[in-house]
């Protein structure tokens, strides 16, 4: 009796769970198949079923459009990503391992406004410091977009977490007798202890970055600095008047999420420890 | 003691600077190098728009005489406030986002909770499948998702209404009483797989040997999850509600792309696109004070949602 339930309680999860599976792969199934249609085929064939085969000609005209403005978008997109993931990824470095290991007044205090500025919505900040870069001169730069990327409150939340864990106090103290500076001890000897958790900050801080719509949206009006999220929500609302910009947002959209999903994948480990250090209370 | 006497004679505030420095720690200027790098951008670009955006909040545009007098700004107390508290179109997107927090959160953190039991109990195979497909979603930009879903929504493209209506139904997913919950379907595809992740790998650390003892005296499956398992993962639930809830507050993109194919999604739609409606019509110091107004709601409901259930909790 227990055996025949269990058998069913295991179908039924297995059921549950396939269909969750397929509820989070059909948008991506179905964007793969409409990026290999012709434009024609879009709406007179069914969505999920392959016809004719026009991706490397959907590719040719989606790289065509407008001088070749979607290859610069990407291009954009990764300079604003992998630039301001690395640079917020050795400043939230820095800052967390201080917090961590050094022992001085007001860093209690410090920590706790780096934690409200976890809470603080982004979205809130960005029109601030939209009028605040405008009296700088910096609208329609790419500072206007990296700047504001680097700083990652939760990254230093996280780098302090992985800091205590993962430098023992003991190395720290047998480096100072040794006499290296304090820079020399971060970079040589805690910068490589920590190094499978700064490649954690890295991607949480890559895929905020990456992900980021509102503020490029606010700062830049310059088609040439967009990212591609900007850029192609440009183009979907011109589809309206030229229909034919549909299968280049399509195919787009393919090709800007490919490569991110290969790296997740990829780098699954580094997401777990990430996440679980993130929940620790 | 030693308080007192550091706070009122600078001297020997020194002095225990320079022990404290004899005692083996670093100068504190080496301290301060660690730190500038990030605190300088934080304060650049966290801490001064809050105080810039907080301030224009304060202030109103009047002009000189009449209609047509030179425009200046001055000290306006409230009123910006007043203003948006009288407008309908805030009281309105207020509303949705309500709707939509209330409606949205549970059903997210509640699929995700169930999809991190089951991934963490014996009862699946295939497990790395399902952990990867759910997390896939996280990797696409919100704006890309939206535009993926609203193809599938689309009249004209959609499989989905494609099938549906092979089965008898006419679905209108851009309708006014349904575009509300598109969009919300939209945030809960993107952010469940996140969510799960999360309260997976809270279960992952909890050890094996305190569910033997349950096990011993007979537990199920079930009650392990729900008596010990949810219990102890409390904390990263109580993440997971408090960053949704940061999230809701702000939402954007979603319903922004949605717009461009649906006429039942108005410019202020959510608090958000008010303040960027309003902010585009220049009227900063009402964006601001409606920015400012967003914030707050977002600080209260998130640290009186971390009071409420870390008292309940006992944690």
């Amino acid at each position: 009796m227990k055996v025949r339930e269990s058998v069913a309680g295991r179908a039924a999860a297995m059921a549950v769970m396939f269909l969750l599976a397929i509820y989070f792969l059909l948008p991506i199934y179905f964007l793969l198949v409409a990026a290999t249609k012709p434009q024609g085929d879009l709406a007179s064939t069914f969505g999920l079923a392959f016809s004719h085969f026009n991706l490397f000609q959907n590719l040719g005209t989606l790289f065509g459009q407008g001088n070749g403005i979607f290859a610069l978008w990407a291009l954009n997109s990764v300079i604003y990503a992998v630039l301001g993931a690395a640079v917020g990824t050795l400043i939230s470095a820095l800052c967390g391992y201080a917090l961590a290991k050094f022992r001085f007044r007001g860093r209690e205090f410090l920590f706790s406004v780096i934690l409200g500025g976890v809470l603080v919505p982004t979205t809130a900040l960005a029109l601030p410091l939209f009028l605040l870069f405008s009296a700088a001169g910096l609208v329609n730069t790419y500072l206007a977009v990296f700047l504001p990327s680097i700083v990652s409150p939760f990254g230093v939340y996280l780098a302090r977490i992985f800091a205590s864990a993962a430098v023992p106090d003991e190395i720290l103290e047998s480096a100072r007798l040794d006499g290296a500076r304090e820079f020399r001890t971060f970079f040589s000897v805690a910068f490589k202890l920590m190094t499978p958790s700064l490649v954690t900050i890295f991607l949480f801080q890559f895929v905020g970055i990456w992900n980021n719509f509102f503020l490029p949206m606010v700062m830049l009006q310059k088609e040439s600095l967009f990212p591609i999220t900007l850029g192609l929500y440009e183009w979907n609302g011109q589809t309206a008047r030229i229909p034919l910009l549909q299968e280049s947002v399509i195919t787009g959209a393919l090709v800007s999420i490919v490569p991110v999903i290969i790296v997740f994948i990829l780098l699954q480990r580094f997401w777990r420890t990430g996440l679980a250090a993130g929940s620790v209370k | 003691m030693t308080d007192l006497a550091t706070r009122t004679t600078p001297v020997s505030k020194t002095a225990t600077r320079r022990r404290r420095h004899r005692g083996g720690g670093p100068r504190a200027g080496t301290v301060v190098a660690f730190l500038l790098p990030f605190f300088v951008p934080f304060v650049l670009f966290y801490l001064v728009p809050v105080g810039y955006a907080l301030w224009q909040s304060f202030l109103v545009v009047r002009r000189t005489s009449g209609e047509f007098g030179t425009p200046y700004t001055t000290f306006g107390g409230f009123t910006q406030y007043a203003q948006a508290f009288q407008n309908t179109e805030f009281w309105g997107s207020i509303g949705r986002i309500g709707l939509f927090g209330i409606v949205q959160v549970p059903v997210m953190l509640f699929l995700a909770l169930a999809m991190a039991l089951l991934l963490d109990s014996p009862m699946l195979k295939i497990k790395a499948f399902f952990r990867i497909s759910a997390f896939m979603p996280y990797a696409v930009p919100g704006v890309i998702a939206a535009i993926m879903w609203s193809f599938l929504y689309s009249p004209q493209l959609s499989p989905i209404v494609d099938l549906l209506q092979h089965l008898g139904l006419q679905p209108d997913f851009l309708g006014p009483g349904a575009v509300l919950w598109s969009a919300a379907n939209v945030s809960t595809w993107l952010w469940t797989g996140y969510n799960m992740l999360i309260m997976f790998s809270a279960l992952q650390s909890i050890p094996q040997e305190l569910f033997q003892a349950a096990k011993l005296d007979g537990a199920g499956n079930w009650a392990i999850a729900w008596r010990i398992k949810v219990p102890i993962i409390a904390p990263s639930i109580i993440l997971t509600t408090v960053f949704s809830i940061i999230g809701t507050l702000q939402l954007y993109a979603e319903p922004a792309v949605l717009r461009q194919i649906s006429s039942n999604i108005s410019s202020t739609f959510t608090p958000n696109m008010l303040a960027y409606a309003v902010a585009s019509g220049n009227n900063y110091q009402q964006a601001a004070a409606i920015s400012v107004i967003i914030a707050v709601i977002t600080f209260v409901l998130s640290f009186g949602f971390m009071r409420l259930t870390s008292k309940r909790a006992g944690l």
